[in-house]
């Protein structure tokens, strides 16, 4: 599984992670959420996806995180068509995909330590080995204090944390965050993207959906723009405060 | 609220909750469920055994009915006849019976004053047989006629036959039962595998999307109702055993009646219980699972 496999498809750098080709996707029977979309992100990028509500941010990054496959179109990944993936290679790419969830997805009858240990357990590390990685990331995010709490004992903020936390401990080639800043307020909301802000700077190609326009201003990242499925040229940008 | 937690003490808690509020109906279900497969299982035993004892006296056994003719003396054709039985082979003893017992059984029907003397009574021949290779009635019937005497062979076959075909219908009546429990028992497992799955749908998720195999996420629920399912089988073995020992001790020697006796080895049977129904819980919860996470 060389990265140079991707020279042999001819249409993919080696330094490109991901690569959409007209990719259109439905849910079920429904209308295309997504409509002929195509971009291709280098490795090591950090890109923020923008639109209004309904369209279409969640369902580009689950694409990307393999919990949908589009309807027309190919979508690689690591160098892979990931559309053509047999099911059961899928598990081995999840694992090197890290997901802050729109919704979190934290489980909560585990405590944050066990939450954020939980895909290396996955992955079939054996906890000698990660127990002090995992302490020392959940002090990296601000939760050295709160390691034995369970979610429903955490402040919005601090979910979020917890979250990227669990997104990140597995070394993830690439993270994509789901609305990461959605429920805290503007200290937080910075908090937190400077934490994405280190770990691109570590290697780590992030893309990130959100409705933040003020920060996706500030940060002068490059913008994916979604607009009925579509993307879209930014709109004029207003004047930022 | 700051938490005493000590990431050098830490050790990975179970990716399933431990306990579920349906675990306890669920364990009374499968429990009750193998109950009653014991309960089956020693029916079918003491019924085979029963069925074993009865056929076990009937099979070394023949009776012949001779009657005399011509100028022969009844007890001179028995001898005769007993003495042609006594030679083939297959026969242990052939006895002719005295002319008492003939004529005691046949005296409720004519009444005490009747001379018996002046009718033809048939005389009885007992034979007993070799129990490994017992001579056929056909043989019997052969060597009889060949000494010219008047006489019907009863090896006991048309009954030993209706015993052994009830015996026959007990048994796979049994099996049948017990196949069912069985299934019973998967379909409950497999139902509660769903609901299991359902709720906890966020676990389902996460595991999923975090990379885990399917078959990682359906050994947890394999092992969860393996685990109950095996619980719930030792309560049902355990409370079958009880009653087929109070049933053995009511009974005494014979277990609770001739036609049902129990014995104390057969309540071994209730030993394997709580295993089969951990692996039938095992299987039914890592198709479920399989089926449902591959619909994901
Ligand atoms: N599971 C689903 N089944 C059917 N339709 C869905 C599902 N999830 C999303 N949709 C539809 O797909 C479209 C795009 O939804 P999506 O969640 O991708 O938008 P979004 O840009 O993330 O919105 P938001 O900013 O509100 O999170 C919407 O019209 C939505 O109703
Ligand atoms: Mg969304």
């Amino acid at each position: 599984m060389s990265r140079n496999a991707n020279d042999a498809a001819g249409n993919m750098s080696a330094d490109e992670i991901l690569r959409f080709s007209r990719v259109s996707m439905r849910y079920g029977r429904g209308p295309d959420v997504l409509s002929d979309v195509s971009l291709s992100l280098p490795r090591g990028s950090f890109h923020f996806v923008t639109g209004p509500s309904g369209a279409g941010k969640s369902s580009l990054l689950k694409l990307i995180y393999l919990a949908a496959r589009p309807s027309a179109g190919s979508v690689r990944l690591f160098g892979e068509d990931v559309t053509q993936m047999a099911a059961r290679d899928l598990p081995r790419t999840r694992r090197r995909i890290g997901v802050v969830f729109q919704d979190l997805l934290l489980l909560d009858h585990l405590s944050a330590f066990d939450n954020t240990a939980l895909p290396l357990r996955i992955a079939g590390h054996k906890a000698s080995e990660y127990r002090g990685d995992v302490a020392e990331l959940l002090a990296w995010v601000g939760l050295g204090n709160r390691m034995g709490a369970l979610p429903p004992t955490l402040a919005g903020g601090e979910k979020q944390r917890l979250a990227i936390a669990r997104a990140v401990v597995n070394r993830p080639e690439i993270l994509l965050a789901d609305e990461p800043t959605g429920n805290v307020d503007h200290d937080m909301a910075l908090r937190i993207y400077r934490l994405f802000v280190e770990l691109n700077r570590l290697g780590t190609t992030v893309i990130i959906a959100t409705h933040d326009q003020d920060l996706v201003a500030r940060s002068g990242r490059p913008v994916l723009h979604l607009e009925k499925g579509r993307l879209k040229p930014l709109p004029p940008q207003g004047p930022v405060t | 609220m700051s938490d005493v937690f000590d990431p050098t003490r830490w050790k990975p808690a179970p990716f399933l909750p431990e306990a579920d509020a349906r675990d306890p109906a669920l364990i009374f279900v499968i429990a009750v469920l193998c109950f009653l497969a014991c309960l089956t299982a020693l029916g079918g035993l003491a019924g085979d055994r029963a069925a074993g004892g009865w056929t076990g006296q009937l099979v070394g056994e023949a009776t012949v009915i001779v009657r005399a003719r011509g100028g022969e003396s009844p007890d001179a054709a028995a001898a005769r006849a007993a003495e042609a039985l006594a030679g083939v082979s297959g026969v242990t003893e052939a006895r002719a019976l005295e002319r008492e017992k003939a004529y005691a059984l046949i005296r409720p029907w004519l009444g005490d004053g009747t001379d018996l003397d002046d009718l033809p009574v048939p005389r009885l021949v007992a034979v007993t047989l070799d129990r490994r290779a017992p001579a056929t009635a056909i043989t019997l019937d052969r060597a009889l006629k060949a000494q010219g005497l008047d006489a019907v062979v009863d090896d006991h076959s048309i009954w030993i036959k209706d015993i052994r075909r009830a015996a026959g219908v007990v048994r796979w009546t049994a099996i049948a039962i017990f196949v069912l429990i069985a299934g019973g028992a998967a379909a409950v497992v497999a139902f509660a595998t769903r609901a299991g799955l359902a709720a906890r749908r966020d676990v389902v998720e996460v595991l999923h999307l975090t990379g885990a195999e399917d078959s990682q996420i359906a050994s947890l629920f394999e092992l969860r109702f393996a685990r109950i399912a095996a619980v719930s089988g030792a309560l049902g073995a355990a409370a079958a055993g009880l009653l087929g020992a109070g049933l053995r001790l009511a009974g005494g020697g014979q277990g609770i009646t001739p036609a049902l006796p129990i014995a104390w080895i057969d309540l071994l049977a209730v030993l394997p219980c709580p295993i089969l129904a951990a692996l039938v819980a095992a299987v039914a919860a890592r198709l479920t699972a399989r089926r449902l996470i591959q619909g994901l």
